[in-house]
């Protein structure tokens, strides 16, 4: 498997070198800053071209053409990430393309320009936060673009209307389903005999959109 | 008629004083504010400090209203991916992107986005100039 990485700051030099410890893979690291270039080099040898990935004529030395199975735009700069993407997979036909937020507020230019997945710091952190610390009753734990489902978790409280009810007695919105509940530590599998308890953490798998129709059935409205 | 020109600098800042003698309605965006200084003294079109990548900067100058939207910052990728939000976020019809790279100035006009490559202009004259010598040395051998 042949993969390309363009951006060798901490992001993209990690996955490089994971990459390539267990020797399976091929893979080629792009860098344009000549100082992280050369502290990189002595590292990982030929592994690693210097230039800037936006330029086609450098992600073709890299091999671009062949074409890789994956390209990885893990640069700091966002529109840069946006366009090594789009050049990997409507000029070249890659594949498969993961691309780096850096900026949330970035999000909507990777979605409107079809460039999906996306991997952002700030959003995993902010999930971490929600599902650690919740400040909301339905927290996003997932999201599965292609898909069109997320994975959200919400905990039933004393009073819900679901508490002290079946999994098979909801009247769960259509699109959305009960996956675990976790209950004193220890999770199980949502099956229709489950009964909810006050307490319960719950996972959801669901269409986005169908949020509030879910925290009506199982929560307070 | 309503322009919006992303990037205020030695391009963007002729073209939004040279649409606004021709008559139209300007509006000018930078992150810079020395920015402004280019457009003059007596500048009495708009500002808008912030960066073109941000949705709420490109409404505060009106891209919903603008009849030509001309992205002209000093970064490439930038003005790429402003180009295309404007075309495709918010439909604009008249988009011109000012890019140095002529490689992506090519791939991005093949993919419908309008793409001025001032480097391949420089390119061409300056071949045209190279071939304009040629000719005389040729001349004066022949007669």
């Amino acid at each position: 498997m042949y993969i390309l990485v363009a951006g060798g700051g901490k992001v993209g030099a990690n996955f490089a070198r994971t990459l390539l410890q267990d020797g399976k893979r091929e893979v080629t690291l792009i860098e344009q800053r000549r100082d992280r270039f050369e502290r990189l080099e002595q590292e990982l040898e030929h592994h690693v071209i210097l230039g800037d990935a936006t330029e086609i004529h450098i992600l073709e030395r890299a091999g671009i053409a062949r074409p890789p199975d994956v390209v990885a735009a893990l640069t700091g700069d966002d529109e840069d990430n946006l366009v090594i993407s789009q050049l990997a997979r409507e000029k070249y036909g890659v594949p498969k393309v993961i691309a780096r937020v850096n900026d949330p507020r970035n999000q909507a230019h990777f979605d409107l320009l079809g460039v999906s997945p996306t991997v952002s710091a700030t959003r995993g952190l902010m999930a971490l936060i929600e599902h650690e610390v919740p400040e909301h009753d339905l927290v996003h734990l997932l999201e599965l673009r292609k898909e069109n489902l997320e994975i959200v978790e919400v905990m039933i409280d004393k009073g819900a209307p679901a508490a002290g009810r079946r999994v098979e007695a909801l009247d769960l919105p259509e699109g959305s389903r009960l996956i675990s509940i976790m209950r004193n530590g220890r999770s199980e599998i949502a099956v229709g005999s489950t009964e909810l308890h006050p307490g319960d953490q719950v996972l959801a798998i669901l269409q986005p959109g169908k949020e509030d129709e879910l925290r009506r059935v199982l929560l307070k409205t | 008629m309503n322009a919006l020109v992303i990037g205020c600098g030695r391009v963007g800042s002729s073209i939004a004083l040279q649409l606004d003698r021709e008559g139209w309605e300007v509006t000018a965006v930078d992150e810079k504010e020395e920015a402004l200084t280019r457009l003059g003294d007596h500048w009495s079109g708009g500002f808008v400090l912030g960066h073109g990548m941000d949705i709420e900067v490109l409404r505060e100058a009106g891209i919903e209203e603008a009849d030509a939207v001309v992205v002209a910052t000093d970064g490439d990728n930038t003005n790429i991916v402003i180009g295309q939000v404007a075309q495709q976020r918010f439909d604009n019809q008249c988009v011109v992107v000012r890019l140095l790279d002529p490689a992506r100035a090519e791939f991005y006009r093949q993919r419908g986005l309008r793409t001025v490559c001032p480097t391949s202009v420089a390119i061409e004259v300056l071949l045209d100039a190279v071939r304009a010598c040629e000719i005389r040395p040729a001349e004066a051998a022949t007669t």
